[in-house]
């Protein structure tokens, strides 16, 4: 019961979320006071997404193999390496660093 | 060649950019199928989540929280904290849906941070082939890995020993740094990075990142 409440509710919301921009705005331009806010979107939730994925953990910062991981990438991603072969180097990285830790 | 056939091969080209990452993303939808019935959500519980919410870190969030005992308000509460930067994300990317209203509804359920983050073209431009092609076969992979998990997931051992979990920020490290091109952009994400990182031991999880959206404010007034 518990359960079905929360995937309910949960799942409502998110479609809403996911929908809100698609749904309520469509293809009307935003005012030009805001254009260069949402120009800034991409970097800024991707610099946050960088920072919470490497070293969130439950209401702590944690650092952990997954730093090694994102250090690699970083190598690979100045050495222009492709991209599947970045996330595949920042898997193989993590897992071997937190198999020798 | 007609609109639609471009459409078309540039779906193919959006699948094609997120393979590697579907295929982490397969596991990661394995283990949330296979923690889900071990916390006695049954089979169709996470199954039917994962068809709605489609999105990783608060179906995560959910599970362990009533796993833990936590009450429903708690689950709820915490999964649609995590989920609320898909406001922002839609906005973002609002111009690429048309159509009637119930198309647009189904297909911005596609948008997940990697499809999202995949059809990103620097300065507030976004590709609709890619975000729906790359969507398409993330949402595929999520829905099947956690089938595939909640049925019979114990042979499929942990994503962590695989690394898995250091291959997300790897992503979007990867598709940050084009971003990265002038100095406005560079502040921002900056000033972005450092929000979510003070924040992360205060509050929350989901709420950093909602939080570090408020760096956006560099760009107010300016055309990108």
């Amino acid at each position: 019961m518990t359960v079905w409440l929360v995937v309910l509710v949960v799942g409502l919301a998110t479609v809403c979320f996911k929908a809100a921009g698609p749904v309520l705005l469509g293809r009307r331009r935003l005012p030009d006071a805001l254009s260069g806010v949402v120009a800034l979107l991409a970097p800024v939730l991707l610099a946050a997404l960088v920072v919470t994925q490497t070293v969130g953990g439950d209401n702590e910062l944690v650092l952990d193999a997954r730093l090694a991981g994102v250090g690699a990438a970083a190598v690979a991603i100045a050495a222009r390496a492709p991209l599947p072969a970045i996330v595949v180097l920042a898997a193989a990285t993590t897992a071997l660093v937190r198999l020798l830790a | 060649m007609s609109g639609e056939v471009v459409e078309r091969a540039s779906y193919r080209k959006g699948a094609r950019a997120v393979f590697a990452i579907a295929a982490t993303v397969w596991f990661f939808g394995a283990s949330f199928g296979l923690l889900a019935r071990a916390a006695g959500w049954g089979v169709l519980a996470p199954f039917v989540m994962s068809l709605t919410t489609f999105a990783g870190s608060a179906q995560f969030a959910a599970v362990s929280i009533l796993g833990t005992g936590g009450s429903a308000a708690a689950g709820i509460g915490a999964a649609v904290l995590l989920n609320a930067r898909y406001v922002p994300i839609s906005i973002s990317v609002a111009s690429l849906f048309h159509g009637p209203r119930l198309r647009r509804l189904a297909e911005a359920q596609l948008i997940v941070d990697e499809s999202w983050a995949i059809s990103s073209r620097g300065s507030g431009r976004f590709d609709r082939g890619l975000l729906i092609g790359a969507g398409l076969l993330l949402y595929v992979a999520w829905v099947s890995g956690t089938a595939v998990g909640a049925v019979g997931g114990e042979a499929l051992g942990d994503p962590k020993s695989l690394g898995l979990d250091g291959a997300f920020p790897a992503l979007f490290l990867a598709l940050l740094v084009p971003q990265l091109s002038d100095a406005r952009a560079q502040a921002a994400a900056l000033l972005g990075g450092a929000i979510a990182l003070a924040l992360i031991p205060f509050t929350p999880a989901g709420v950093p990142i909602v939080a570090a959206s408020a760096a956006c404010l560099l760009g107010i007034g300016r055309r990108p």
